[in-house]
């Protein structure tokens, strides 16, 4: 269980989130909604103990993250970053192997469990093919999936995701929001950031949505997605697209 | 692609060969056997034992080591450009020697002002690389930039200042030169030393590449990581600026041909590097040394001009 109490978060002396207190269980699967700059990348990092709070703590079945060590924490806690600075000269599977670190015994040699983990992983991604591919040569959109492969490889019971569908076309999408489906209902924890409630809606249970100057509102996606509270969270007139719009099954 | 750790494997014990069999005397294969084995003549077994193999280790040690230290700065500053150059390590002791040179200090004196001139660079980089947050390796590159302009600035003015009998052995010094070299035993120490707590991070360096918060996601002390790296780039660079002077480009482009060639992973690139680059400048030193024999020419001429072509057509192909 990762706890946050009394969380308090700013930025430039913005306040994204003022006293927030979240429970992410086992089995569940979060979404984390709000305008840009509302502080949903500021919030996935100090869950994963990338930043420290202004306030308040954030916990791992009640052990403050601060007391864990980090190669522990990372066999736990995965996280997807938004943005990465890379210039990876290797293969997507050498990308995606990068997520064995925490488990891994020695830079040398080959490790034959992670590869065997990994490879479904790539087939489950859409990224079978790619495998011996330079990872430079990706497209956008297939960098992404390789990223998202490197964090399942990881293995961890928590998986924290900023905005894990960027770049992705409505089938990968889908793809991405089952594969994250599936980790929750096998009794992992998931919280993603994600700018389209529709898929909020459909995949996951529970919902977190930040609005500006550190209020925020949370419980189950089917009390909180509702048009009122969309488009307070957006500021803006929302109305029922029906026919008009898709989302992949 | 698959070649290149073989190649490099075969290059190391050829380099050493080459260094040895040619140089400003002919020796004949026989009498060069002799020597090899320690008997035959005493000139022979002289220039063999007590000057070309002495020669040839400097010249591995110091390419290995700016090898080794472009290797890991490229990583901690995420910048394909870095090579030690870059620290202002270079520039410190170039400033130092050149500026006792033109007091006319001996050479242990100009070796002396060498490394204060070099510590005195890494020192203030460190220093001002050290932000409230931590470590930061922006401060780094920006820190070294600086420091190797205001270096360079000096060497200018000592270079205007100099008479001209002292110009043409500061400009050798310049260029790199390895002709001064003494005993090469300290530089092989710290190279084996600084390769080998290098290598047992490679893991960590390869995540480090991704950024430091997806480093620190995974596991990774990355403060900790970032000391290591830069403590021993700086030292590889201070041991191999004392031993051979300012040899630019090895640093720069070893680690290239290396990934070029298909090799990123650190727990293979650093010890590849640091062969290649000490079997590349012993091979240019070779070249140095018998090219206008009995004249020799700046290595640090000829590891650019062997370099810049082949990374050109690496380039090239990977178009």
């Amino acid at each position: 269980m990762l706890n946050a109490a009394a969380l308090r978060l700013s930025m430039g002396g913005r306040e994204l989130v003022r006293d927030l207190d979240l429970s992410l269980a086992p089995g569940q699967c979060w979404a984390l909604l709000g305008r840009n700059g509302a502080g949903k990348t500021s919030l996935i990092h100090a869950l994963a103990g990338l930043r420290a709070p202004q306030a308040g703590a954030v916990a791992l079945d009640g052990v403050p993250l601060s007391g864990i060590g980090r190669r522990d924490l990372a066999r736990r806690v995965a996280v997807l970053l938004q943005d990465e600075e890379s210039d990876f000269w290797g293969s997507v599977l050498d990308y995606v192997m990068l997520g064995r670190y925490p488990r891994s015994k020695s830079a040398w040699g080959r490790d034959e469990e992670g590869l065997a983990q990994a490879r479904p992983l790539l087939a489950e991604l859409d990224l079978g093919d790619r495998a011996a591919q330079a990872y430079r040569t990706l497209s956008g959109g297939e960098r992404q999936r390789a990223r998202l492969a490197q964090v399942l490889l990881q293995d961890t019971e928590v998986l924290l995701l900023d905005e894990p569908l960027q770049h992705l076309d409505l089938r990968h999408q889908a793809q991405v929001m089952r594969a994250l489906a599936t980790r929750a209902s096998a009794g992992r924890t998931v919280l993603a950031a994600l700018h389209e409630p529709g898929h909020a809606a459909r995949h996951c249970g529970f919902a977190v949505l930040l609005y500006d100057a550190g209020r925020a509102s949370l419980g189950r996606s089917s009390d909180m997605l509702t048009q009122a509270n969309l488009e307070a969270l957006y500021q803006c007139r929302l109305e029922p697209a029906g026919a008009r719009s898709f989302l992949p099954s | 692609m698959k070649a290149a750790p073989a190649v490099v494997l075969l290059l190391v014990p050829a380099s050493f060969a080459l260094a040895i069999a040619f140089g400003g005397v002919d020796l004949a294969p026989g009498r060069l056997g002799e020597a090899l084995l320690g008997r035959g003549d005493e000139i022979a077994r002289e220039i063999v034992w007590g000057v070309r193999a002495p020669r040839a280790l400097a010249g591995f040690a110091c390419g290995g080591l700016l090898a080794l230290a472009g290797c890991l700065l490229q990583v901690l500053l995420r910048n394909p450009l870095a090579d030690p150059a870059i620290l202002g390590v270079s520039g410190g002791a170039a400033a130092g020697a050149l500026g006792a040179m033109l007091a006319g200090a001996a050479a242990a004196g100009v070796d002396l002002a060498a490394f204060a001139g070099a510590a005195i660079a890494a020192g203030a980089v460190f220093a001002f690389s050290l932000g409230r947050s931590g470590w930061n390796p922006y401060r780094v590159l920006l820190t070294g930039v600086a420091l190797a302009s205001g270096f360079g600035a000096l060497v200018g003015l000592i270079l205007a200042l100099a008479p001209s009998s002292q110009v043409q052995g500061m400009l050798f010094w310049l260029l790199g030169d390895l002709s001064p070299a003494g005993d090469p035993t300290a530089a092989l120490v710290v190279l084996a030393a600084c390769a080998g707590l290098a290598s047992s991070q490679a893991g960590a360096l390869d995540v480090l590449i991704l950024g430091e918060d997806k480093a620190r996601s995974l596991g990774v002390a990355v403060t900790r990581l970032h000391a290591m790296a830069f403590g021993c780039a700086t030292l590889a660079t201070v041991a191999a600026v004392l031993l051979g002077g300012a040899i630019g480009f090895v640093g720069l482009v070893v680690p290239h041909l290396l990934r070029l060639s298909g090799v990123h992973r650190h727990a293979l690139l650093l010890p590849l590097a640091a062969c290649l680059g000490g079997s590349l400048l012993a091979l240019a030193d070779t070249l140095a040394r018998t090219v206008a024999a009995p004249a020799e020419l700046p290595v640090g001429v000829l590891t650019a001009m062997i370099g810049v072509p082949v990374l050109l057509l690496l380039l090239a192909r990977l178009r």
